[in-house]
């Protein structure tokens, strides 16, 4: 196990800049991936989690910006490379597939030529060889009739068929790292459970690593071996997908167990009322001073508002990060 | 699919004006220049002399069928130069934005406060008439609205999220704006350039009028008329077909933008299919 991970964060910063006010939307957040590996990051909106990922490919725009931290692919800095280098690794080594694949597809181009695009662009393909490789792709992803389908245009295909496009044109390249950004989200409970198979057995068939950020615990904790969870800009857990329903240490992520909906719990403890997580996630803003948890937190003490908990290790790789963990 | 009649009125005036144009030696009776007959000075129009003559006995049929070639010449190529001005303007402005944006905005709203007949004027008083100077002149000038659209429609399509998966997927900023972005705004282009082609086409009957523009005894429909002015009393004929033409294709340029405009809009598209 000595071997350097495929993606390192250390530290991580993300500034947020407006003319006005200076303030950090991620601070503090590190984790590795191995090759190969599955890790999810989960938590609500607006907790940081896609702002870590676009910093992970290098593009994140004014106003936000890097302030502090590493990200190390492979063992390189992904800052200190020129933008030439970066957009290499981007689609190439590292893919991406997003929320809504209605609006990721251009919709004025067929969708074979979208995914040959990546041939020509990433491996010096022609695009008569591109076109072969395009519709070998989307065969991959289980589409009938590929010959027929990459001369359809986005509109022509039903949201689970231009997911499983996405799918196609990110792995087209066999990147190291598929970063998933709540990759069904948009799509109904049957599809998404195709899809996320899909994207799960194509990966471990490639050894692709994946990302997978969503705000479904649930979902995550089912595809991946680690989790980690972020609230309001920091992670405050991380741990291996099967110890985090059965003993999880931070009251937030004790809170999204709770709340989620557990079959045969009627039968069993009669009609109750599902837990939810009293007020909400603070504005960037307004992040409370101590840990950022504390004004929702029935656990929380004077320490809790005063002082940021540092990160505790736990039994078997976890950690945590609070003064009053379980 | 269900067309318009503005597009297939618009579309089958313009069409007729290009064959006319591309077939205008075998069309024409006589040879638009050399063919002077003082004998047959201001005709009127009659079975041999369709549209009648002039002053020097040349037929205006002939004149009209050659000067299409002229006008449709300058409002084709003139406005191309102006798309690809505006375009490439509009987009790199929308797309990087910061000091370049600021440039182009100035340069557009520059071109915008001066009446592009008079900046017209001022490139033809230097370059001195003449078909090549012409379509200098009005190539350089026209080219404000486009630019304008280009980068409206590239500020919007900025943040679809095809653009932005292109970045996440390593497409350069060339390819981006190639692929990605022009496609998707050539409806808006392509309408905005066949209106400008009209207006072309009237720049350049204004310029001839004026007498900086194609210069007699070359038929176009612009100088023809300047040289009918003295006469619209006693051959009125003289003015009224040039003018028909110009009104003509005009007309169907106009329309052609307008149908145009419903044909390419992606909701009605999306019907279609």
């Amino acid at each position: 196990m000595t071997s350097p991970p495929l993606i390192e964060v250390e530290d991580l910063r993300i500034d947020l800049d407006d003319r006005s006010s200076h303030v950090a939307a991620v601070e503090g957040v590190s984790f590795r991936i191995d090759r190969g590996e599955t890790f999810g990051l989960v938590g609500e909106s607006g907790c940081g989690k896609s702002i870590t990922a676009l910093a992970l490919i290098g593009l994140l725009r004014q106003p936000l910006s890097i302030g502090a931290g590493a990200i190390r692919f492979d063992g390189r800095e992904i800052q200190g490379l020129a933008s030439a280098e970066q957009r290499a690794l981007r689609g190439n080594r590292i893919a991406m597939i997003f929320q809504e694949p209605m609006t990721a597809l251009n919709p004025v181009s067929p969708v074979g030529r979208q995914i040959a695009e990546m041939f020509v662009l990433h491996k010096g393909k022609n695009w008569r060889e591109a076109n072969q490789l395009a519709v070998e792709a989307l065969a991959s992803v289980r589409v009938p009739a590929p010959e027929r389908r990459v001369k359809d245009y986005p509109h022509q295909l039903s949201g689970g068929m231009r997911q499983r496009v996405m799918i196609a044109i990110a792995l087209a390249c066999g990147p190291d790292l598929l970063i998933a950004d709540e990759p069904t989200t948009a799509l109904d409970v049957t599809v998404q459970a195709e899809i996320i198979e899909l994207m799960r057995n194509l990966c471990a068939e490639r050894g692709t690593a994946i990302l997978m950020i969503s705000h479904d615990l649930g979902l995550v904790a089912n595809v991946c071996r680690r989790v980690a969870v972020m609230y309001a800009g920091r992670i405050v857990e991380e741990r291996g997908s099967a110890d985090i329903f059965r003993a999880c240490a931070h009251p937030y992520t004790q809170g999204l167990v709770d709340s989620l909906p557990r079959l045969g719990s009627r039968a069993a403890l009669g009609r109750t009322r599902l837990q939810e997580i009293a007020g909400v996630v603070p504005a960037i803003a307004d992040f409370p001073d101590g840990c950022r948890f504390n004004p929702r937190c029935a656990r929380a003490t004077e320490i809790c508002r005063t002082t940021a908990p540092e990160t505790t290790l736990l039994g078997a790789g976890g950690l945590v990060r609070c003064h009053h963990h379980a | 699919m269900k067309l318009g009649a503005s597009f297939v009125i618009g579309g089958a005036l313009f069409a007729l004006a290009i064959f006319v144009g591309l077939l205008a030696p075998w069309l024409a009776h006589t040879d638009p220049v050399m063919d002077a007959n003082l004998l047959n000075a201001e005709e009127p129009p009659s079975w041999i002399w369709w549209f009648g003559t002039d002053a020097q006995g040349r037929d205006i049929y002939s004149r009209v069928v050659h000067g299409a070639r002229i006008s449709l010449t300058v409002g084709i190529v003139s406005q191309f130069v102006n798309s690809v001005i505006g375009v490439t303007l509009g987009v790199t402005a929308g797309y990087w934005g910061g000091w370049w944006d600021d440039v182009v905005n100035g340069l557009t709203n520059l071109m915008l406060a001066i009446p592009s007949l008079i900046f017209a004027l001022a490139i033809m008083a230097v370059l001195g008439p003449g078909l090549t100077s012409l379509l200098i002149a009005l190539g350089l000038t026209n080219w404000s609205f486009t630019c304008r659209i280009a980068r409206a429609s590239t500020l919007s399509l900025k943040s679809q999220g095809y653009v932005q998966a292109a970045r996440v997927l390593g497409y350069g900023d060339l390819r981006i704006m190639i692929t990605q972005l022009l496609p998707n705004m050539l409806g808006p282009i392509i309408v905005i350039g066949t209106l400008g082609m009209g207006g072309a086409v009237l720049a350049e009957a204004s310029l001839s009028f004026l007498g900086l523009g194609i210069r007699p005894p070359y038929p176009s429909w612009g100088s023809m008329l300047s040289e009918a002015r003295d006469q619209i009393t006693t051959a009125p004929w003289l003015s009224i077909f040039p003018g028909l033409a110009i009104f003509l294709t005009v007309l169907g340029l106009n329309l052609l933008g307008d149908g145009l405009r419903d044909v390419l809009d992606p909701q009605s598209r999306s019907r279609r299919t």
